[in-house]
């Protein structure tokens, strides 16, 4: 049997799709999330140097691992909708940027907290922590740039160009602590050598990835949806979804 | 169990960061579960 995927390229069925993965998603997340929490709050040994201070690791990192990647789609999707014309494409990059610049926020709130106990600071003017700044400021301009412009297709088109000028800044975040001599810690794990942390600690920190990860896709599913809604309100089928919800609540 | 609390004194830290990813998290699902039903509904 052969599955066509291109099907979902259009609204229509990606809404319905989307309605159905939602549930799931959210609550694998949930789940993920309180056995990450188990394991890194309760199960993993206090670190020998930083105490228990280092626990915000396993909201810390994953956050900020989410800030990035979540930038990177939304750029991918973003260029996408802008080479090809495709309106799916643009309207997951619409939906992508809050959840991202959440995470962001998440990032470096996270990191102050960490930074007070460690550093003696709440905030440093560090490579790391100065780039990860930008980012966020790079998904509010992304966002404010889309609701400056009244026409939908032409806000995607100039957004899109900013997202792509954007990424620039995600290998600066990422080998900043490389680059430059900074303040910030190293990379907690390494794509090319092997861990360098306790087997427990890095399996707590996976799995809070894994439920950041399984919730922002259904953040952005729900987010995508009311873009949909909003954009194609004139279409007889969002007319129909409409009517049936109204419907199934009657 | 209160040592547990008190995470090695370092409890405002941690649980505050906590606090605030729960927060956020929580409060952007519902936001957007808000703003689908009122679109859906119109």
């Amino acid at each position: 049997m052969k599955f066509n995927w291109y099907k979902y390229a259009a609204p229509q069925p990606f809404f319905h799709l989307t309605g159905k993965c939602i549930p799931w998603l959210l609550w694998l997340a949930a789940l993920l999330f309180v056995v990450g929490f188990y394991i890194g709050f309760v199960l993993a040994p206090t670190d020998f140097q930083q105490g228990d201070a280092y626990r915000i690791i396993y909201l810390h990192v994953p956050a900020a691992w989410m800030s990035m990647l979540i930038y990177l789609v939304m750029a991918a999707w973003a260029g996408l909708g802008w080479a090809f014309n495709t309106r799916l494409s643009s309207m997951m990059a619409t939906a992508l940027a809050p959840t991202g610049a959440m995470f962001t926020f998440l990032a470096l709130c996270t990191g102050a907290l960490w930074g007070k106990p460690t550093w003696g600071a709440w905030w440093v003017w560090d490579a790391r922590l100065t780039s990860e700044l930008i980012l966020l400021f790079l998904y509010i301009g992304f966002m404010a740039l889309q609701a400056a412009i009244d026409e939908p297709r032409r806000a995607d088109k100039a957004a899109a160009v900013l997202a792509l000028v954007g990424v620039i800044n995600i290998p600066v975040i990422y080998f900043s602590v490389q680059w430059w001599n900074t303040l910030h810690q190293g990379a907690s794990i390494s794509m090319t050598s092997a861990p360098s942390m306790v087997f427990i600690m890095l399996l707590g920190m996976l799995i809070m990835t894994l439920a950041f990860w399984s919730y922002a896709i259904a953040a952005a599913f729900i987010r995508v949806r009311c873009v949909i809604l909003e954009r194609e309100k004139n279409s007889e089928w969002v007319k129909e979804v409409k009517r049936e919800y109204i419907r199934s609540k009657a | 169990m209160s040592s547990w609390l008190e995470m090695g004194g370092y409890g405002f830290y941690v649980w505050g960061s906590l606090v605030v990813v729960v927060a956020c998290l929580l409060i952007e699902v519902i936001g957007l579960r808000m703003r689908f039903k009122s679109l859906v509904g119109k």
